[in-house]
């Protein structure tokens, strides 16, 4: 006997934090890219995010990426749509949501990077403020 | 409770699928509810009706099916991820079916706990 | 009132491909149990060269370890790190249950 298949949920009026995590570099695997893809979606959402670069996903927003010669699609400029998002809902008191873009400083530091080197603005935080940070959401997304 | 999964590998390649499809088993079976799974990644090849897997493995994309339809799980296929590897609704097994990103963050809305199985 | 979040994290990578446990350990916040699964099983055993990373903490964390995956691997007759305990399927499920929410290390 099959069970109802319901498609559509209720979701009216639900604000949660969402947190999604990076961990792994651009273009050696297709994770960056796709984990940049389901954050975009979301902002249409309007739900709290923090956008969360640690280990080698601090290398997914350094700057100057140029991907002519390896053939790749360079996918670096969207992270300036998500810095605009952010800043649009800092701005606009319409938009219910606050984006926090951090980074944690013992990842960057561990590979030679300041945060001079990314091509959008960040929050550098500590590892404890980053627990702290991740322990306090409601949906985790990694990749 | 409600739980939410999210899959982010193709049945071969990583574990990643037969855990979510494990937990997902133990959670229903448990009295929980999953009211969907998304499948992102390499996930959406885990609706490929066109696998056929060696006669002494397990078929996770018809186990997955199967699961659904005995407790009403709703498995939805990324479409940007799917296009890309050419899972369309010709090859796509029964049970699955071809969704938009959104679907991902309204699981995340709509369930208690949101699970993801990656590599 | 409620009590303070706590999460479940999960690690699925060996400790001797990734860096995947380290990175675990160093952002889940104590008071959080740690879920062992897949490759990560084997950061369980006791008298590994990773042994000693997961006893250190197991003041500030729970460590479980998914048995079926030790089962899988070749490792039920092997010691396990005192204080980690076994779960099966249910076990995962319940203890997404009981925690606030999932953060899964890849």
């Amino acid at each position: 006997m099959n069970a109802e298949i319901a498609t559509e949920f209720d979701t009216e009026g639900v604000q949660k934090n969402f947190m999604f995590v990076n961990r792994k570099a651009p273009y050696g695997s297709i994770y960056a890219l796709e984990a940049l893809e389901m954050v975009l979606i979301s902002a249409a959402f309007e739900q709290n995010a923090v956008i969360a670069f640690i280990d080698d996903g601090v290398y997914q927003i350094v700057k100057g990426q140029d991907t002519k010669a390896a053939g790749m699609k360079n996918f670096s400029p969207t992270f300036g749509v998500i810095e605009m998002e952010k800043e649009d809902a800092d701005e606009d008191p319409d938009i219910d949501m606050v984006w926090r873009i951090v980074v944690e400083r013992d990842s960057m530091e561990q590979r030679g990077l300041t945060a001079e080197d990314f091509s959008i603005a960040v929050e550098v935080l500590d590892s404890a403020e980053l627990a702290d940070l991740m322990n306090a959401q409601d949906v985790v997304l990694s990749a | 409770m409600k739980f939410g999964v999210m899959v982010n590998e193709g049945p071969f390649t990583h574990q990643a699928s037969d855990t979510a499809y494990r937990f997902t088993k133990a959670a229903v079976e448990g009295g929980h509810q999953v009211p969907r799974v998304f499948f992102y990644f390499d996930g959406v090849n885990n609706g490929n009706k066109l696998s056929e897997p060696q006669a002494d493995d397990r078929n996770l994309v018809k186990l997955w099916g199967e699961l659904a339809a005995a407790h009403g799980i709703d498995l939805v296929i990324c479409v940007a991820a799917a296009l890309r590897r050419g899972m369309k609704d010709e090859i796509l097994a029964e049970g699955f079916r071809i969704s938009g990103l959104g679907q991902l963050v309204e699981l995340g809305l709509a369930t208690d706990r949101t699970v993801v199985f990656g590599d | 009132m409620k009590g303070e979040r706590k999460m479940l994290h999960t690690v699925n990578k060996s400790p001797y491909e990734r860096n995947t446990l380290e990175s675990c350990l160093r952002l889940a916040k104590a008071g959080s149990a740690i879920l062992l699964i897949e490759d990560g099983v084997y950061a369980a055993i006791a008298g590994s060269a990773a042994a000693d990373q997961v006893a250190a903490r197991t003041d500030d964390f729970t460590f479980h370890v998914l048995g079926p995956d030790i089962e899988a691997r070749g490792l039920a007759d092997k010691q396990l790190i005192d204080g980690v305990a076994v779960v099966d399927y249910t076990g995962f499920v319940e203890l997404v249950a009981e925690y606030d929410a999932v953060q899964s290390w890849l």
